[in-house]
């Protein structure tokens, strides 16, 4: 097992750059999720770690090695991918014993790996078959048995559960999960979804655009989003933005473009009278008999809780209330914003104004302790 | 089509309207009208050429003069020709040698072909020139190129020294043997090259970054992953080129007419010539039915051995 450090990485095909520096320190046994955008540069970015892409410039270092110019199999990680990948013309087990039978391992080394591997797995009934005869779920397994057999420094996923259906791949994001609890290889995982990251993270990186938008731990990404962006991608459903102004006469509150006055916990130093973008989160709004009008248009019960789409002026609004109120499409109703669950990012660079739990006067710094974490 | 269908039944007085709208909701009827063209094609212009030729095989006719049932005479008179035998050797080795550097070649060429390299759409279509050429027209162009006096390569040989005379390339049997196999192999080789090409495109790229991971090198990586899983696709393209070339006519007829000697007679220019300007019409038949088992032992022969593994069998989806 290893840490891997990555710095200043870029990418460039021809004259394009698509990963402008990224740095991302990830420790020994840590498990970190990629996620972005399709066309962020997180699989880039993967590959590059992988082996697969060149690095253009900066460099990776896996344990004390700095890999850059490495063929992918000197570099000792295992890959899934997307589409998992598995040789069709060779058994489950042929498939896990592959590496080691190019690396020339004695018969009897093999057989015990692929079947510690199958064991762990739940691949021991399975062995002879080939991948044409296996399940989505079943193929994943035996591409994470073919990275398990390897015993690597550094397991890489690539999307690994997007071709899974939604039962399914909530059921592989556990076993992930569970596997790398028991191994504690340091794993690296890249996916667009962003509850996978939430749910399995150790530590998240957000892309966007080749850059590193926030990283940090699924908690701190969700309660303290660096900006307008992570802010809306962290979170199902995504957090609600209003534009519009901070109140500049002394009172705590941010007035919307559609006339709306919304409750803050404080001003933010320097952020009166600033024009902003009020973030609050569907699940942080309450009714409430002095919150704002807002009108009902469309109500989706899921059972466990009930989503409203309302409008305020003519902004839309998504509220999710664990308890069973009734509401009628049409129906005008008050929404209080809990005030100390507000974020307030700038109108202009979207970046954060201000802290809603603690104060965060320099999201530089915080943004370097949590990356080293 | 749903129109003509119900015409081809007697009309229904009673009722007609309700049986007209059920045959047209027919499967079975508009599937056998949907049938009938193509099932005319084929037994207009194969089955019935096919079983004439079986018959004429069976007969004495020759051109001008209807013949009459001989039984299996034809064929024993083939089975003391030597000139048959001859022919039949020479097909054998044609197709077998032909065959086998035409697969290498065109696999080797595929794979070049499939890799990143500059103005690749153009090599493709440059690859493809000698089979898009009418036979005839290379055959013409090679008939050049092996000519006794005035040929290319015997003059580019004496310019460079290493030859004082020109090669007698169609004038000496093996020679001539080994020259009309280098034309067949020329124009055959585009289309292995190309069919495998689009099975190589076919495999998945993750596949070779796997193997890539796994620790491949080049050549593992080309016979653990492309080698298995173009099986399926070099047993079709094997099986069409070995028919194309154990029938092949064209080329010989062109450039050696099955000379010197019979040397390179196949079977079926021997059958051309005994039955058309030789005039046996029945005997010319009796050789073209006798490439009938050997066309089915090839085919059944990738059929069995090569074409569906158990990998590509069952699966759900």
């Amino acid at each position: 097992m290893a840490n891997v450090s990555i710095r200043d990485v870029r990418k460039a095909y021809g004259a394009t750059e698509v990963i402008h520096g990224v740095s991302i320190d990830i420790a020994d046994g840590e498990f970190v999720v990629l996620v972005g955008p399709s066309g962020c540069g997180k699989s880039t970015l993967l590959r590059m770690i992988a082996g697969l892409e060149q690095i253009t410039g900066g460099h990776i270092a896996i344990g004390e090695r700095v890999v850059n110019n490495l063929p992918p199999k000197e570099r000792d990680i295992a890959m899934v991918f997307q589409n998992y990948a598995l040789y069709p013309h060779m058994t489950v087990s042929q498939n896990m014993a592959f590496s080691l039978r190019l690396r020339g391992a004695p018969k009897s080394e093999i057989e015990a790996s692929v079947r510690r591997a199958a064991e762990i797995l739940g691949l021991l009934p399975l062995l002879e078959r080939y991948p044409r005869q296996l399940s989505g779920g079943q193929r994943q397994r035996v591409a994470m048995g073919r990275a398990i057999v390897r015993n690597p420094q550094v397991f890489l996923f690539d999307e690994p559960l997007s071709n899974l259906d939604a039962k399914l791949r909530v059921a592989m994001r556990t076993e992930i999960k569970e596997l790398h609890q028991r191994l504690k290889t340091t794993t690296v995982y890249v996916t667009h979804d962003q509850v996978e990251a939430m749910t399995m993270a150790d530590k998240i990186v957000v892309m966007h655009d080749g850059i590193v938008e926030q990283m940090g731990s699924p908690l701190d990404l969700y309660d303290q989003p660096d900006n307008i962006f992570v802010a809306g991608f962290i979170g199902s459903p995504s957090m609600n933005f209003l534009k519009g102004r901070v109140a500049d006469d002394g009172s705590a509150t941010f007035r919307a473009e559609g006339g709306a006055v919304l409750p803050l916990a404080s001003v933010p130093e320097g952020a009166a009278g600033r024009a902003a973008v009020y973030g609050i989160r569907p699940e942080h709004i309450d009714l409430s008999d002095d919150g704002v009008p807002a009108e009902v248009t469309v109500v989706e019960p899921t059972g466990s809780e009930i989503q409203v789409f309302a409008k305020i002026g003519d902004e839309q609004i998504t509220a999710i209330f664990r308890e069973r109120h009734r509401f009628e499409p049409g129906a005008t109703i008050r929404l209080a914003p809990e005030r100390d669950q507000v974020h307030l990012f700038d109108a202009e660079t979207g970046k954060r104004l201000g802290g809603l739990v603690q104060d965060d006067k320099q999201p530089s710094d915080r943004r370097m302790k949590s990356g080293g974490r | 089509m749903n129109e003509a269908a119900p015409m081809t039944l007697p009309a229904a007085p009673i009722d007609s309207r309700g049986i007209l709208a059920r045959l047209r909701e027919s499967r079975l009827l508009l599937g056998m009208v949907f049938l009938f063209p193509a099932a005319v094609i084929l037994l207009v212009f194969l089955t019935y050429p096919l079983g004439l030729g079986i018959w004429l095989g069976f007969t004495d006719t020759q051109i001008g003069r209807p013949g009459i049932f001989i039984g299996l005479e034809n064929y024993e008179d083939l089975w003391t020709d030597s000139v048959f035998w001859l022919a039949v050797f020479n097909t054998i080795l044609y197709t077998v040698v032909a065959s086998v550097v035409k697969f290498a070649l065109g696999l080797w060429l595929a794979l070049i072909l499939n890799e990143r390299l500059p103005f690749k759409a153009f090599f493709r279509a440059i690859v493809l020139l000698p089979w898009v050429v009418p036979t005839v027209l290379s055959a013409i162009a090679f008939w050049w190129i092996y000519d006794a006096q005035f040929s290319i390569v015997s003059w580019s040989l004496i310019r460079l020294g290493i030859i004082d005379r020109p090669i007698n390339f169609l004038g000496d049997p093996t020679l001539a043997r080994a020259s009309v196999i280098a034309a067949n192999i020329w124009r055959g080789i585009p289309f292995v090259a190309i069919t495998l090409l689009a099975g190589l495109q076919t495999i998945s790229p993750s596949l070779y970054e796997a193997a890539t991971l796994d620790g491949a090198n080049g050549w593992q990586r080309f016979r653990h992953v492309t080698l298995p899983m173009l099986t399926p696709i070099i047993a079709v393209v094997m099986t069409f080129s070995v028919l194309f070339t154990f029938t092949d006519f064209q080329l010989i007829y062109v450039l050696t007419r099955g000379g010197p000697v019979n040397a390179t007679h196949l079977m079926a220019t021997l059958s051309f010539q005994r039955a058309i300007p030789g005039g046996h019409l029945g005997e010319g038949a009796a050789i073209a039915v006798a490439m009938i088992p050997f066309l089915l032992a090839a085919i059944l022969f990738s059929y069995f051995g090569m074409q569906r593994r158990r990998w590509q069998q069952g699966g759900r989806d």
